[in-house]
């Protein structure tokens, strides 16, 4: 974003001219916005590979792709969504907002910081090239369950391993680096209970970033000695166990899907109190309950594997611990609601994005809920109502949020203003057209549709063609938001400061577009 | 000319599928209408839960909305609601979880079964091996069950029959009214052995048996499909399931030892049950 | 002390978490494995020989059902000598499986048991297994592998049956491979 580029005469100096500005930057802002772009960029790739998967799904029959290229589809639209989207986008805001947010000066690892970044493209150019290898990319899904990713797995699999590897270095780099930055950079007077809640969500975030991407390069690096140096971690032929890596992979997933909610938690947290006028309802209880559902994440993670076979007293473990989630998720959603009851609400679209956040967010959880219940889950279990579940919490969970955040900061990052009206666009279509092609999956993984399959019978067809046909509104409408922040980096009305009545934090204190360097002296909390 | 034959084709076909169906299927035995049961209430909980908080968050985006005039309150902070919105959804998950535990230590309860069948999943077939019943050379009564969809159907070059991918050229045999355990396991890769009119879903591990059953009190034929990514053609190695009257599956069970002992060329009078 | 060096002293520490909780994903592989053997999930059973004894509880029986599976591309006939027995807890039992090599090629087999339900496999103890260790076969032979074991009388007595499963890999190239590296 170059409009992040310093224009008034200060006395530091400004960004470095050309293209080598980008590499060698150790500025927030830079980094951020090239996580930002990054992470927009595998977004379309991802979602190109989800529109290959729902043009097949049109139709009973196969039309567009054979079966193994489906595979490779579904695995790397999961694997660029996950890590590729969804994650440094998140990382992206962190970057950008933290500092401006506890009025610090830069990150505390400004060096470490570039270095994360630039090791994410090479990690997805080497996910993407397995696409062009021989024997095919990735096909055993975003999970990649041994034995189907070790003994049967196609040469390229090792590239999927060392992507991974530096994708999770860069990941822990940036976790520890925003660790180091909020406990050390804070402003003056700045404690930790009068955090702006994103910082919040991100300390928590990084925590758990810091605990499990480790545990994901543990489980590759045992996948990568069975395929290469004949150990026998997952293979019951030498006396390991296909089920261990479920437990192990699971162990790092299941705090995952929360590192991709945890912040979308603290963007929502800011984005309703600025258009209610009201100040966030419960924000300790806020804090408590991000920790408590950070803390339950990593007792959770075999409701993935009640299909496997654990002993009876293990499910009912797990069941039960799944369910406890839902209460301190329940009460942020009652936070939320309850900051909206008696605010002064008007309806930008970083509000509308943020009011279906809590909505579908909401709908996402119950079914995870439903899922919860493991005898009922013998049924839900690996059908389109678990896909259906996770793109509830994902799609307009983490992106909404994400699209929430960016439309909400935009004016401090560019200094202008987006068109409301092609905001507004974007949202509806967006709304509509995520329903559309999510909400009839619920139907078909009740009547029985299993995942990850490129053909089905007649029975499923029907909401299949609805799912389809959403899938590409959803898919064009981005392109939409693609306009607007190319519009608004252009020009546009001024953004003052304070962009929104509403807005509170330290980062509408600073001018419209933010300085490139900002707090070189602490501002001063009270 | 191709271009209307093909628009004609998408605008009729979905009319003639007509399956608009919305919820969970719910089965013929007594697991899969508890487990239906459950599916509901739970639905039911969400609903409630669902009505008051978004009654709330409607209410106040249609009353407390600026263009209305509103004027937003000063307060942020309330222990006493943030304790009851902590311990009533806590309650009702306690409630929920009574009746899910009972029907899980149902469907963990495999013993006492009438007959056992092995259940193994190859990339990408099933076999059915009925344990104890011998051909007659130590060998137990076995066979692969192979998906029958013909390839042009699946090309498009002939119209889909309503089996379409849910069938196959041997199916499993079992009784009616019988408790059937399933013992399943794998050859080479993770599968599913999932039957949804059963509520029977167990995943097939190499190396490891898995156990589930069933009592299916309707003759019919019932059908599933795998239900864990296992390759290629995860989504062509469907499971169907023939549930007949005891008598005639004991005369089915004579025929095809008798079958399948000729074939190899075993004395079939060696054969017995 | 300095803001520097606090922000030195996070990233150590962030660094030591890191690698702690890497080896963590290893140390979950023995942890599971005690775990497994401790509550029996997955049914895996002991790899070596029961050395124990246990009281007779003549009070009940038992039906032991053996099972076997090839798995991948194991091409020999592999069978239990008996599908099914029934036990009294606490008594020693012997049986054996079959196995014929169909091909004419010299191969080594791994035999891995698995016993359902899971939590029966810690009382399901075997004196003498086959799948203690590696199975040669020459081309075109066969063998007759024993087995000696017991069901403990500390089974729960809701367990009235249980399944004895072994699936026989074909080994023969990791055994080669290990020669030749030697």
């Amino acid at each position: 974003m170059s409009a992040v580029i310093d224009n008034h005469t200060h006395d530091h100096h400004g960004p470095k001219k050309g293209f080598m500005r980008w590499i060698l930057t150790t500025n927030h802002k830079d980094i951020g916005a090239m996580y930002l772009w990054f992470s927009f960029a595998m977004f379309f790739v991802g979602g190109a590979f989800a529109l290959v998967i729902r043009s097949e799904l049109f139709q009973p029959g196969l039309q567009m792709v054979e079966p193994e290229f489906f595979n490779q589809m579904t695995t790397m639209h999961g694997l660029i969504m996950v890590f590729g989207a969804v994650m440094p986008a998140f990382v992206g805001l962190a970057n950008w907002l933290i500092p401006v947010m506890i009025g610090a000066p830069d990150m505390a690892l400004p060096r470490l910081n570039n270095w994360s970044f630039w090791l994410l493209p090479f990690s997805f150019a080497i996910l993407l090239s397995s696409l062009f290898m021989e024997g095919g990319g990735a096909n055993y899904g975003w999970t990649f369950y041994a034995p189907l990713s070790t003994t049967y797995a196609p040469p390229s699999v090792t590239f999927f391993i060392f992507a991974m590897h530096l994708m999770g270095v860069s990941s822990i780099m940036g976790s520890i680096n925003i660790i180091a930055t909020i406990f050390n950079m804070r402003a003056p007077g700045m404690t930790l209970m009068k955090m702006p809640m994103f910082v919040w969500s991100w300390l928590i975030t990084s925590y758990l970033l810091v605990a499990v991407i480790p545990v994901l390069a543990g489980v590759i690096t045992m996948m990568l000695m069975d395929i290469n140096f004949g150990t026998s971690f997952f293979d019951a032929a030498g006396g390991g166990d296909p089920v261990l890596f479920q437990h192990v992979f699971w162990f790092f997933g299941h705090p995952e899907v929360y590192i991709m909610i945890l912040p979308a938690f603290g963007i929502v947290s800011h984005i309703i109190p600025a258009f209610a006028r009201k100040t966030l309802f419960g924000y300790s209880s806020m804090v408590y309950a991000t920790s408590s559902i950070a803390f339950l994440s990593f007792i959770v993670w075999a409701h993935h594997m009640f299909t496997v076979g654990i002993p009876l007293v293990g499910e009912l473990f797990f069941m039960y611990a799944t369910m406890l989630i839902a209460v301190p998720t329940g009460v942020k959603v009652f936070n939320w609601v309850t900051t909206m009851f008696r605010g002064s609400m008007t309806f930008e679209t970083p509000m509308l994005f943020a009011i279906a956040f809590v909505v579908l967010f909401t709908i996402g959880g119950f079914s995870g809920l439903m899922l919860a219940v493991a005898p009922a889950d013998f049924q839900y279990h690996d059908t389109y109502f678990v896909v259906a579940h996770f793109h509830y919490v994902l799609v307009p969970g983490a992106i909404f949020a994400i699209f929430a955040a960016m439309y909400y900061w935009l004016p401090k990052m560019t200094g202008n203003m987006y068109p409301e009206w092609l905001g507004k666009l974007h949202f509806w279509l967006s709304f509509v057209g995520m329903n559309l092609t999510f909400f009839p999956m619920h139907f078909i993984g009740l009547a029985g549709m299993p995942r990850r399959i490129p053909d089905y019978n007649m029975q499923f067809a029907d909401f299949n063609m609805v799912a389809s046909v959403g899938a590409f509104a959803f898919g064009i409408t981005q392109l939409i938001f693609l306009a607007v922040v190319v519009i608004t980096i252009r020009g546009g009305k001024k953004a003052e400061a304070k962009s929104w009545e509403g807005a509170d934090g330290l980062e509408w204190s600073l001018p419209s577009p933010a300085p490139y360097h900002s707090f070189s002296t602490p501002p001063e909390v009270k | 000319m191709r271009f209307w034959i093909i628009l004609m084709s998408l605008l009729t076909t979905p009319a003639a599928w007509a399956a608009w169906d919305v919820n969970m299927r719910q089965g013929v035995t007594e697991i899969s209408q508890a487990v239906y049961g459950l599916h509901m209430t739970i639905f039911w909980v969400c609903v409630a839960i669902g009505v008051v908080v978004f009654g709330v968050m409607f209410y106040s985006i249609y009353h407390h909305r600026k263009s209305r005039g509103a004027v937003s309150d000063t307060f942020h902070e309330s222990t006493k609601l943030e304790i009851i919105w902590t311990g009533i959804p806590f309650l009702i998950l306690v409630a929920m979880c009574v009746p899910a535990t009972k029907v899980l230590i149902q469907m963990y309860d495999a013993s006492d079964s009438d007959i056992d069948i092995k259940v193994v999943g190859y990339q990408w077939k099933w076999s059915y091996e009925y344990l104890g019943q011998d051909l007659g050379n130590g060998d137990n009564l076995a066979y692969f069950s192979n998906l029958s969809t013909p390839r042009a159907e699946v090309y498009n070059e002939a119209p889909k029959n309503p089996n379409y991918l849910l069938e196959v050229d041997e199916p499993l045999v079992i009784p009616a009214n019988k408790k059937v355990r399933f013992l399943i396991t794998a050859n080479d890769v993770i599968h599913a052995f999932w039957v949804p009119d059963f509520a029977v879903k167990k995943d097939a591990i190499p190396g490891f048996v898995n156990e589930a059953w069933t009592i299916v009190p309707e003759p019919g034929i019932y059908r599933g499909q795998c239900a864990e990514l296992c390759g290629e053609a995860h989504g062509y190695m469907p499971i169907v399931v023939k549930v007949v009257p005891e008598d005639e599956y004991v005369a089915w069970v004579d025929n095809k030892k008798q079958q399948i002992a000729q074939a190899r060329g075993i004395t079939p009078s060696v054969a017995h049950r | 002390m300095s803001n520097e060096a606090n922000i030195q002293r996070t990233l150590r520490r962030g660094l030591v978490v890191g690698v702690l909780m890497f080896g963590f994903g290893f140390a979950l592989v023995p942890l599971y494995d005690i775990i497994c053997e401790v509550a029996g999930i997955n049914g895996k059973t002991s790899t070596t020989a029961y050395q124990g004894a246990s009281v007779v509880d003549e009070s009940r029986e038992v039906r032991v059902i053996f099972m076997s599976v090839n798995g991948g591309s194991m091409p020999w006939r592999f069978r239990p000598e008996t599908t099914e027995m029934t036990v009294t807890p606490g008594k020693v039992y012997e049986t054996a499986y079959l196995a014929e090599n169909m091909t004419s090629r010299d191969l080594v087999a791994q035999a891995v048991p698995s016993v359902s339900p899971g939590y029966a496999a810690v009382h399901m103890n075997k004196i003498e297994c086959f799948c203690f260790e590696q199975q040669p076969l020459a081309g075109g032979e066969d063998t007759r592998m024993p087995l000696r074991f017991m069901v403990d009388a500390d089974l729960p007595d809701s367990v009235r049956a249980i399944t004895l499963n072994y699936t026989l890999f074909d080994i023969t190239d990791k055994v080669v491979g290990e020669t030749a590296a030697r």
